[in-house]
């Protein structure tokens, strides 16, 4: 059973909604009883890193959530701005964040590109993992960011892509993926891959780790 | 890189799509979700949905709409009309769209941008501008001023002021409808796309006249705009013929525009 975290900024109805396409079994989070029986976690996101860090203490869901991902290893998924809170710091609001992740978010230069990014963009693969199977060499997904992730090891980078230089767009941490893009709303790519996490690749993570 | 974007449009009215011609005249073509679903398939990049009543008859917009759309949409879409404040703003969200028009309202009253911009963010708050060219004057340095209420109010207001003003406030996004040019299919109007494209640091969006395939090379080579509303090329039967994505992607493709490509599989 996948958990959909719920919470106020979130767009977890459409995380929902894509989960309830590709036929995988899932059901809505809000409080730390709600993890009960649940193998693997979405964090969407939408909007910004203080407002969700907020929203996700106000609901207390954190230390259970915290006890799953870091300690029981279970496969973690984070959208957006749920993979920009994963890191120390945030630019934005100039925020502290959970730090599960080394690294800082920092800001798109609008003296160099229109910010937010809004649109597809071509996202390169840094290492091969099971949650691609079936795409691609190359795939666009679609990004609506003002900041992005700077991992302090690279190694933690599953996908890049080129926005006023390359840029981390996906990252794969033992047990924890995310992503900058919107998977939910990147079409049948984007399908695919939420298919590969929900079901192949987030069983062979908890596998391997 | 980043591609352009092809976004379809539906005027919506009563749950139907329906093709107007500047502004009037509207005909009836199908049914909001069984097109948004067709032009998913096409693989469109992005979809817009104006419930074009809403505003007038000043009730809310159809959120049993919205949500129905984002049971078979999986990629972004828009929701405008109707939108009256932040609580209007919210629903149309956890409906499960993406993104926010506003348009009239926001003549009204501009602080809606920047209160919706603070509670959900820029890259939520779109907005849409009705433009008219009228010839540059003093109050209208642009030469094109700002309709509302279906292009039938003049405010006075300049059109390229207005757009700078609603970046400040905090758009993510300015859509610019070009009102002399929407349903003539004769392309849109590069001139003040290219203006509003210059001036801004956020990402806009070209809208009214595509008819061709040429009017998409045209807009995305010669004006700095990051996508092109179509809706007529997609669906009107005022048109000689309809275009599929697939087709309007490849020839982009083949002149060298940046554009996610259509899939085989």
């Amino acid at each position: 059973m996948i958990g959909i975290i719920n919470y106020k900024a979130g767009n977890s109805h459409s995380v929902m909604n894509a989960c309830k396409k590709i036929g995988v079994g899932c059901k809505y989070v809000a409080r730390p009883e709600d993890f009960d029986g649940v193998t693997a976690v979405i964090l969407p996101g939408v909007g910004s890193a203080k407002a969700t860090l907020g929203s996700l203490r106000e609901l207390g869901v954190l230390p259970r959530l915290e006890e799953l991902v870091l300690k029981e290893k279970i496969p973690f998924l984070g959208i957006c701005v749920g993979l920009q809170i994963l890191f120390e710091h945030s630019e934005e609001d100039d925020v502290d964040c959970l730090g599960w992740i080394g690294g800082t978010v920092v800001e798109f230069d609008n003296r160099r590109v229109r910010v937010p990014q809004i649109g597809w963009n071509r996202l390169t693969w840094k290492k091969s993992d099971p949650v691609l199977a079936g795409l691609g060499e190359s795939e666009f997904f679609y990004f609506v960011n003002s900041y992005y992730a700077k991992p302090a090891d690279e190694a933690d980078i599953l996908a890049a892509a080129d926005y006023d230089g390359e840029f981390c767009a996906m990252i794969r941490h033992g047990n924890i993926y995310a992503s900058q893009c919107h998977i939910e709303k990147s079409g049948m790519v984007g399908l695919t891959f939420l298919k590969n996490f929900c079901e192949g690749g987030a069983a062979s993570c908890s596998r391997i780790d | 890189m980043l591609a352009n974007r092809l976004i379809a449009c539906f005027d919506v009215i009563n749950g139907m799509v329906t093709k107007a011609s500047q502004f009037q005249n509207n005909i009836d073509i199908e049914d909001a979700v069984t097109a948004a679903k067709r032009v998913y398939e096409m693989q469109i990049d992005e979809l817009i949905f104006y419930d074009v009543t809403a505003s007038a008859e000043k009730r809310p917009i159809d959120l049993n709409l919205v949500e129905a759309v984002g049971k078979e949409v999986f990629v972004p879409y828009t929701v405008g009309g109707g939108i009256r404040n932040l609580t209007d703003m919210y629903n149309v969200l956890k409906s499960g769209a993406e993104k926010i028009s506003v348009d009239s309202m926001a003549v009204r009253n501009p602080e809606i941008i920047a209160q919706g911009a603070k509670e959900f963010g820029s890259q939520c708050i779109v907005l849409s501008m009705q433009v008219k060219r009228v010839g540059r004057s003093e109050k209208i340095p642009s030469g094109y001023e700002i309709a509302i209420d279906g292009a039938r109010v003049f405010t006075g207001m300049d059109a390229l002021e207005w757009a700078r003003r609603g970046a400040g406030l905090g758009a993510g996004e300015v859509v610019v409808n070009s009102i002399d040019n929407d349903g003539t299919h004769h392309g849109y109007d590069l001139e003040i796309t290219s203006l509003i494209a210059d001036h801004l640091r956020i990402p806009v969006v070209a809208s009214g006249g595509a008819g061709a395939m040429e009017h998409l090379y045209d807009v995305f080579t010669k004006t700095q705009a990051s996508a092109g509303i179509i809706s007529s090329m997609l669906y009107s039967p005022r048109l000689e013929r309809n275009f599929t994505v697939r087709e309007i992607k490849e020839y982009l493709h083949g002149r060298g525009v940046a554009i996610r490509p259509f899939i085989y599989r």
